[in-house]
């Protein structure tokens, strides 16, 4: 295994963040902030408690489930798609580097600062609400590994996007409403039933139940449902890097 | 020479049915530099691109040093270092970072002392921590070349490296290479400049339509293929050329006061002194006479028109 060669492009990649740490940081923070002060301060000292659980406390998990799953697909799909915009790629392409070793540098690298991020609005949060943390080790365990599976799914939009455009298409118009729509705002049994079931074909669901099982012990669907989807999406996700790669997809001429 | 690269009946095809590179084959000797010419579309790219991993195989196979690029290409890409022809580089990393970045691409450690040396002899140490996008064209060319030079290749493949460049950066660049040369590393060139592949080439191959029209050593080929003009410049005017002379198929010039005959210095006879006393046979008196030289140019024209 070429480890020098992921050592590269993780470091290649986490030196671009730090070269634009306001956006790369101090943006997903004060986003996040804002959040608070509305959802958790303004709107919800009106709210009642969630299953005994303040709604400033409450919403904390889904928070940092918009934050890192926006922040792991916009910099691994970032990530990839700027050296297929600049030309760059061909040094990748013809270095000893296996496409598995290309893909655990750009997506180590876009996991570990969505992952970064995720822990410094936790902490951030605990400024405005407090928060005892009933699963801690599997709460960070979820987080990481849904900053994996996002962080792979952001690589592939950034494979196959031609554009800037593009680029920005899949994270705004399919990621932002599913997310805002898969209850981080709320539990399910808080919609109509209609829409309860309707909600539980979003599949962002599963992900910030599991997640706020592992804050409070509370989810809308069982903690076993969110770990198969969590599992089945980062499985889609490897099988379809695995086919651009095999086949060169949007890589290769 | 020892062989360091051979290409056996490569066969590119691409997506939309265009078959860039059509049956070609070709071997490559240890330490040379062998250019390749053509028009553009003709395929040399793509070639490269094979080679390197770019691009993949419809059919055929590619060995380096004895290795299959797609069997043991880590192995055979850690030998190759590659230049394309577009700059591409990350517009806001510093030279070294980035050259830096690229060696350890390819796996090697770091090592400071070659890097220098490296960024020294292109010129380029005192611009080593500028940003990229801050360089001159000529000198973001010298950086892609102390990238692909960043993990000491045995094998360097310049994919038009002058391509849009002045005069003065033209000969900096045929000066590196020499060196590069010198130093044993084998250079695969390709090129529109005739000029670029007769300064510098030991073999010219000639690409066209995807196709490998000719492989042969500079000079031999120059001097096989190469068609000189015999000026001959006359005392008294001629109306048109006489009978005696029609089988040198000679052309009139300066209102008849010259003719210029061609002739082939890869032949035995050039058939000038035979002209000459066929001249003097029917009284024509020359007045002066000198040569002319068809450059490669002429040459690639020619194979590439025939």
């Amino acid at each position: 295994m070429n480890l020098r060669g992921i050592q590269a492009i993780y470091i290649y990649e986490m030196n671009r963040s730090f070269r634009t740490l306001i956006q790369s940081l101090v943006s997903p923070v004060l986003s996040t902030i804002l959040y608070f002060i509305v959802f958790g301060a303004a709107i919800g000292s009106r709210m009642e408690n969630i299953s005994n659980v303040s709604y400033g406390a409450f919403i904390v998990p889904g928070l940092i489930m918009l934050t890192v799953q926006m922040q792991s697909v916009n910099n691994a799909s970032f990530g990839i798609y700027f050296p297929k915009f600049i030309g760059t790629t061909y040094e990748l392409l013809s270095a000893p580097l296996s496409f598995v070793e290309i893909v655990i540098g750009y997506v180590g690298a876009a996991t570990t600062k969505a992952f970064s991020i995720g822990l410094i609005i936790l902490a951030t949060s605990y400024l405005f609400v407090t928060i005892d943390i009933v699963h801690p080790i599997f709460m960070l365990f979820f987080l990481l590994l849904t900053c994996i599976s996002f962080s792979l799914l952001g690589f592939i939009i950034g494979i196959v996007s031609d554009n800037f455009e593009q680029l920005n298409i899949a994270p705004m118009l399919i990621i932002t409403p599913l997310v805002f729509l898969g209850g981080s705002f709320y539990t399910l049994d808080m919609l109509p039933p209609f829409w309860q079931n309707f909600a539980l074909l979003n599949p962002i669901v599963y992900l910030i139940s599991g997640f706020r099982w592992a804050f409070f012990g509370i989810g809308d669907v069982p903690i076993l449902t969110s770990i198969f989807f969590i599992l089945l999406f980062t499985s889609i996700c490897i099988s379809i890097i695995w086919y651009i790669f095999k086949t060169g997809y949007r890589i290769k001429n | 020479m020892s062989e360091i690269i051979s290409v056996k009946n490569l066969v590119k095809k691409y997506d939309n049915d265009f078959i860039a590179v059509k049956n070609l084959s070709l071997k490559i000797n240890q330490g040379e530099i062998i250019a390749l010419l053509g028009p553009n579309g003709a395929g040399k790219t793509t070639l490269i691109s094979t080679i390197c991993g770019l691009a993949s195989i419809t059919s055929g196979s590619i060995t380096v040093n004895g290795l299959d690029v797609i069997q043991d290409y880590r192995k055979t890409r850690e030998i190759i270092g590659l230049v394309p022809q577009e700059l591409a580089l990350e517009p806001f990393e510093k030279v070294i970072n980035s050259v830096k970045f690229s060696r350890r691409l390819f796996g090697k450690k770091n090592n400071n002392e070659y890097i220098e040396q490296l960024l020294t002899k292109l010129q380029l140490y005192d611009k080593k921590d500028n940003i990229i996008k801050s360089l001159s064209g000529g000198m973001k060319r010298r950086v892609m070349i102390a990238k692909a030079l960043s993990h000491n290749p045995k094998i360097l493949f310049l994919d038009e490296p002058t391509a849009g460049v002045d005069v003065e950066l033209r000969k900096d660049m045929w000066n590196i290479v020499k060196e590069l040369k010198n130093e044993g590393v084998t250079i695969i060139l390709t090129t529109h400049y005739i000029e670029e592949a007769e300064m510098i080439a030991d073999r010219i191959g000639i690409i066209n339509n995807g196709e490998l029209l000719l492989v042969e050593e500079k000079n031999k080929l120059i001097k096989r293929m190469s068609i000189k003009i015999l000026k001959v410049r006359l005392k008294k005017s001629l109306k048109k050329i006489p009978k005696k002379l029609a089988k040198y198929k000679l052309k009139l010039i300066d209102d008849g006061n010259s003719f210029n005959y061609y002739y082939n210095i890869g032949k035995e006879k050039t058939g000038i002194t035979s002209l000459l006393s066929d001249m003097n046979e029917i009284g024509i008196n020359l007045f002066d006479i000198q040569t002319e030289e068809t450059s490669l140019e002429d040459i690639f024209v020619k194979i590439i028109k025939d």
